[in-house]
């Protein structure tokens, strides 16, 4: 059940549209960073170890 | 007499300061982020949907009135994250914690975006209510500034490649962007104001009825704070754990 913006649903629904976008990036960009990190550490990690 | 009378133990920070250890810190953070992230989810769907289904529209302002529910959690929070990222700057400048100079780059890019969303959502707001997309108006450009040392602090952390150094320069960098936030604020304020006002005396000052816009608002604001949260404590996380590497990596190069 889609609300009646009348004539101002453009403003409206691109507010909405692009702040939505904007923020599910930051959490994809976010967390595909953490993972990486998070990987790359553990690889040092056991190679520092299995040399000492 | 117990042995901690005779032997004083080294003095440990406790407290508030424990969490500049990195590993207490991941600790803590690996706890909290779990709950941290379902509320902030639960917030933003409840409050958003609340307000985008749920509210009626303005009489004035008509269903413009919706992008209350973006525009302001995120201003108030591009303002926000800048003042956490001075008071991490500050604490690293005077007592050098380097989580604190990490919590302060984590943080950039979370401003920089809830900023972008408080222009944008103000572009297309003020379209049809100002019948501009932007003016030259102190709020706004004072704003538009905020947004620009957004991306000075970051490409200033990109540019260096000394942490330290970085650190220095990005704190400072950070202090002077302050007054921008100031100044911000405080027009965001006068701004808010004429808004709520307006929202208020346009349905006959009946408080229930402000309420209607208020409460959806509130729950936005919250969903916004905790999602910054989140998001800050996760990317400082992530940055320890990128220091930490190349601080193993450069210990492996020095040994071959």
């Amino acid at each position: 059940m889609m609300p009646d913006l009348g004539k101002y649903a453009d403003a409206v629904l691109s507010a909405y549209g692009v702040s939505l976008l904007l923020l599910v990036l930051l959490v994809v960009w976010t967390l595909r960073q953490g993972r990486r990190a998070r990987r790359a550490l553990q690889e040092v990690e056991k190679r520092s170890k299995r040399d000492g | 007499m117990s042995m901690t009378e005779e032997t004083p133990i080294p003095k440990r920070p406790s407290g508030f300061w424990s969490y500049a250890n990195p590993v207490k810190f991941l600790g803590f953070s690996e706890r909290v982020l779990p709950a941290l992230c379902w509320l902030s989810g639960l917030c933003l769907v409840v409050g958003l949907i609340w307000g985008f289904f749920f509210t009626p529209d303005d009489f004035r302002q008509g269903s413009t009135v919706k992008i209350i529910y973006l525009h302001v959690p995120s201003a108030l929070m591009a303002i926000n994250a800048w003042f956490m990222m001075l008071v991490a700057s500050l604490i690293w400048i005077i007592r050098r914690h380097h989580v604190s100079a990490l919590a302060a780059k984590a943080a950039a890019p979370v401003g920089v975006v809830m900023t972008l969303i408080a222009l944008f959502t103000g572009a297309v707001w003020g379209q049809p209510m100002w019948g501009t997309w932007w003016a030259w108006d102190p709020r706004l450009t004072s704003f538009l500034i905020l947004f620009l040392f957004y991306l000075g602090y970051m490409a200033l952390w990109a540019a260096i490649d000394d942490p330290d150094t970085a650190a220095d320069l990005t704190s400072v960098l950070c202090l002077v962007g302050s007054v921008f936030a100031v100044l911000s604020r405080y027009a965001v304020n006068f701004w808010n104001q004429g808004l709520h006002q307006g929202a208020s005396l346009s349905l006959d000052k009946e408080e229930n009825v402000a309420d209607v816009f208020y409460f959806p608002l509130l729950v936005c604001i919250a969903g916004f704070v905790l999602i910054f949260l989140a998001l800050v404590l996760y990317r400082t996380g992530t940055e320890i754990r990128l220091r930490r590497t190349r601080a193993l990596q450069a210990r492996e190069e020095a040994r071959s």
